[in-house]
């Protein structure tokens, strides 16, 4: 049986009938067309589908439409303010922290969640908070010195 | 190498639309570009160069301007072995458009290849820029169309640094030789007078200057251009290099920050459906019997059986995963029997194709050898689990199919869809928009046909993204490996005999880099019971996991250091010098003289492959407790020939080493009753933030020498150097990937 949620998605109000237990990230992806947020495993291993949802990391492939009632949703192509980008894309640019770019709005993603969590995070606690999400190009180092940038730049 | 002015299009035609570079390049690679192509695919003459594309198909993409069209070689070794169907894809022409230059001052180059995070957008673009004077940044680079660009072969085998880049460099400098001879003579000044800079060719005695876009709005200009160019263009020299050699970076990574970038799996056309295909309940199952009603009577779903292929498609890839499960559940199956990954290894050896082949032809030699050591490794299946899994978008309009999906090889892809669909290869354009990894796993079809199939039968666009568990089951497999080493010592403590059997997993690497007398290695075929194909670097990481392996058995056995008893066998000064840059730059004789900490272990190996150069060595710790083995730093050197893009080099370097982690310490696909069990990120466990050791890179620049590709060939040093470092630890010998302390108990040496 299908239900009506209501939610935000970047600043806009939505509203989807859907059956309660689709993922969000089809209702994003299919739905709102809003691709930036990528497919990756289905089962919250590897990161790549991560959106904010009221601000906190979320793993949209496993979050069911029930469950995205009322809230709010930030994707990637809701950070930038127009033309300008969020500082952690700017640290990613400044970084080169992409090569294929498909686990990268993921990555941007949650380390925009760590900054809202841990603004001055220690080493230990970037690499527990990153570890949930894979790239699969290995340019892991690249993307930590973007998150140590943005961590900079935050304190700022 | 001749050269087409293209005419201005007819009144009203709708040109390629307007914009920077970057938005174009986005542009064309989108689905909102292919109304542009309507009218050309239908009304097309026979095309006169490699490309689908006719000339009139160019000018009403790309705008009026001046195609630049090159003979190149066709017996170019990839492009005839490896795209589908023949030479050149099926073509068998050898005029190649590769440059339009536009009257708005766009530069469009035009290359099969195609971009998965591996550089080439970059490494071309700069290449282009390089011969022809202008700014990268001004140049577009239309990749992976087979409508549009030359069939450059399959993005493999680290192939287009070597082959492509140089097809680019002709182009660019002959197009260069020719917008310059066509203002000299404009002007009736000598050619060698002017100067090209930033697309605006000067004549500073009298001032005078024309931009690339002037000359090629000039329609005086035509005759002149229709001439072959003069031959013999020479590229520009190494020490002139402007913007081949430096950091250049992919072009268009704003739109990777933004998610603006379509990857073919965010592809979504009108009225487009989701597919999804049954897969058999395990390997070699029968499909007995199904009941389509279930997913039939389904609001808005399609299903389809043609033979045993069973499909659907919905609105939703929600609908079309209920649709499926329906009939899945009714579906009745015959198993087949099937080896587990356990057993794979004996299922590989009694199978070979040719016994005679695992025989030493020096058995005598081997006779007379002071000490023997016989020894067998074993590499494993694992997946290449790109980040994107295989997706294609399917669509059928007026006969003709278009199929937007991910792969490396869109030529080949463009041959089994003609074939799959008995179509002329003018009815089948494939798209490759730049996509997520690829790591030589994406060289079939299978979903594309899928897509197709569905399409067809739905009568509307078909999107088909494979699951991750799909991936995991379905994709094809790096081959698993038995290799069988017999080596002979002399007295001097030199290796006298050498016999290498790699069993299944394939040639590259196959053959040693040292100097041996008596030498005999050889890849014996075997009956693989999954699919298997290429992976980075294919088996030359298995065959170097071995050869690495045994020489530090063999320098073990002659008391010998591993590094003085690989330089004692080594004559090739570029395998030496990167040996011995490692070993410096981690201090290996310092280190080897001290005392290592206990659970600690120090570990070096070097090979070669696809012409490029790699040594690492590695520092490790051992936790028996655990039965973990952590590598805590990793010293490689690297070097192919000169470098085109450090960065992008660097880049791919770190990528081969954490990637090549994976395959040393844990990925191997575990199967049972035909049954894949761990496909998943849950239970396949490839490498993570936490995984990365410390990262000591170097690259060497080997000036004088072309560049060569450098996406693979560091992969192949890091899982010996571990097994090697392991050694060190434990005085354990672990003679298979992945490296388990499990696979060889304490005290156990040999």
């Amino acid at each position: 049986m299908d239900i009506t949620i209501t939610f935000t998605v970047n600043g806009k109000a939505a509203t989807v009938t859907t059956d309660p237990q689709r993922p969000l990230l089809d209702i994003l992806r299919e739905d709102l067309q809003l691709t930036g947020t990528k497919y990756g495993c289905g089962e919250g291993f590897c990161g790549v589908c991560t959106v904010l949802m009221d601000g906190k990391r979320t793993l949209a492939c496993i979050t069911p439409a029930k469950d995205a009632d009322k809230k709010a949703i930030v994707t990637i192509e809701g950070l930038a303010d127009g033309d300008k980008l969020h500082p952690v894309q700017e640290a990613f640019l400044a970084e080169g922290a992409m090569q294929c770019g498909y686990c990268t709005p993921g990555m941007i993603l949650t380390t925009v969640a760590l900054l809202r969590e841990h603004p001055q995070p220690t080493e230990a606690e970037i690499l527990n908070w990153m570890d949930g999400n894979i790239c699969r190009c290995n340019n892991y180092p690249n993307i930590l010195n973007a998150v140590r940038r943005a961590v900079r730049e935050a304190r700022r | 190498m001749t050269t087409t002015r293209t005419e201005k299009p007819e009144r009203g035609t709708k040109n390629a639309e307007r914009g920077k570079p970057n938005e174009k390049q986005a542009n064309l690679s989108s689905v909102a570009s292919v109304s542009c192509f309507a009218e050309s695919v239908t009304q097309r003459p026979v095309p006169e160069t490699g490309n689908e594309m006719d000339r009139r198909g160019f000018i009403q993409l790309l705008g009026a301007g001046i195609l630049v069209t090159v003979f190149e070689g066709i017996a170019d070794a990839q492009r005839s072995s490896r795209s589908g169907g023949g030479s050149g894809g099926g073509r068998g022409r050898n005029v190649s458009a590769r440059i339009h230059i536009g009257e708005d001052g766009v530069i469009t180059v035009m290359t099969g290849k195609i971009e998965m995070g591996q550089g080439a957008r970059a490494e071309l673009t700069q290449s282009a820029a390089e011969e022809l004077h202008v700014p990268p940044d001004s140049i577009r680079m239309v990749m992976g169309d087979t409508h549009l660009c030359p069939d450059d072969g399959t993005t493999a085998g680290s192939r287009t640094t070597p082959s492509t880049v140089p097809a680019v460099r002709q182009a660019a400098a002959a197009a260069r030789m020719l917008l310059i001879g066509l203002a000299c003579k404009q002007w009736g000044v000598a050619e060698n007078s002017v100067e090209v800079r930033d697309g605006v060719i000067t004549h500073p005695p009298s001032n005078r200057t024309v931009t690339f876009a002037e000359l090629a709005k000039s329609g005086a200009a035509a005759k002149a251009l229709d001439q072959p160019a003069p031959p013999g263009v020479s590229v520009t020299p190494v020490k002139e290099w402007k913007v081949m050699g430096t950091s250049y970076a992919r072009p268009n990574r704003r739109d990777l920050v933004t998610g603006a970038h379509k990857f073919p799996s965010d592809l979504i056309l009108p009225n487009m459906l989701h597919g999804k295909v049954l897969r058999p309940p395990s390997y070699g199952a029968k499909l007995l019997s199904i009941d389509l009603e279930p997913a039939k009577a389904m609001k808005d779903v399609v299903v389809l059986r043609e033979g045993d292929f069973v499909g659907v498609a919905a609105p939703t890839t929600f609908q079309a995963t209920q649709a499926l499960k329906a009939i899945a559940e009714t579906a009745k199956w015959e198993s087949a029997p099937h080896p587990s990954s356990t057993e794979v290894y004996d299922y590989l050896r009694q199978r070979v194709r040719s016994k005679r082949d695992l025989e030493n032809p020096f058995a005598n030699e081997m006779g007379k050898a002071a000490k023997v050591l016989k020894q067998t490794y074993r590499t494993a299946y694992i997946q290449h689990a790109p980040a994107e899994t295989r997706t294609a978008l399917a669509e059928w309009k007026d006969g003709h199919l278009t199929v937007w999906t991910c792969t490396q090889a869109p030529f080949g892809y463009h041959s089994e869809l003609g074939r799959a669909f008995q179509l002329p290869s003018e009815r089948v354009r494939v798209i490759v928009p730049d996509f997520g990894c690829g790591f030589g796993g994406k060289h079939t079809a299978e979903s594309a046909i899928e897509a197709a199939r569905l399409a067809r039968a739905a009568g509307r666009p078909v999107s088909v993204k494979w699951t991750r568990e799909e991936e995991f089951t379905w994709a094809y497999f790096r081959p698993a490996a038995v290799i069988e080493i017999e080596a002979g010592l002399d007295e001097k403590g030199q290796i006298a005999v050498w016999h290498f059997i790699n069993i299944n997993s394939g040639a590259a690497a196959v053959q040693t880099p040292y100097r041996i007398a008596h030498n005999n290695c050889r890849y014996v075929p075997s009956d693989t019971p999954l699919r298997q194909g290429s992976y980075r670097t294919l088996a030359a990481t298995a065959n170097n996991f071995a050869r690495e392996c045994m020489m530090d058995e063999l320098a073990a056995a002659a008391g010998a250091d591993p590094l003085d008893f690989r330089l004692a066998h080594l004559d090739n000064d570029r395998i030496r010098a990167v040996l011995e840059e490692a070993a410096r730059q981690f201090d290996w004789r310092g280190r080897r003289k001290q005392k290592r900490a206990p659970g600690t272990g120090i570990g070096l190996a070097c090979g070669t492959e696809k012409a490029s150069v790699v040594a690492a060595c590695v520092e490790i710790s051992v936790d028996e407790a655990k039965n973990e083995i952590v590598v805590k730093k990793v010293t490689e050197v690297f070097e192919a020939g000169t470098v085109v893009n450090p960065e992008n080099l660097r880049k791919q370097v770190i990528g081969c080493i954490l990637m090549g982690l994976g395959g040393a310490l844990r990925e191997e696909m575990i199967f049972e009753g035909g049954k894949m069990l761990n496909a998943s990120f849950g239970k396949y466990l490839v490498p993570r933030f936490k995984d990365v050791p410390e990262l000591d890179i170097h690259l060497r620049n080997w000036p004088g020498m072309e560049p060569v590709g450098g996406g693979e060939t560091p992969i192949i040093a890091i899982a010996p150097a571990i097994a090697n470092a392991v050694f060190d630890a434990t005085g354990r010998r672990i003679r298979q990937m992945p490296i388990k302390l499990s696979a060889a108990k304490p005290g156990q040496t040999t």
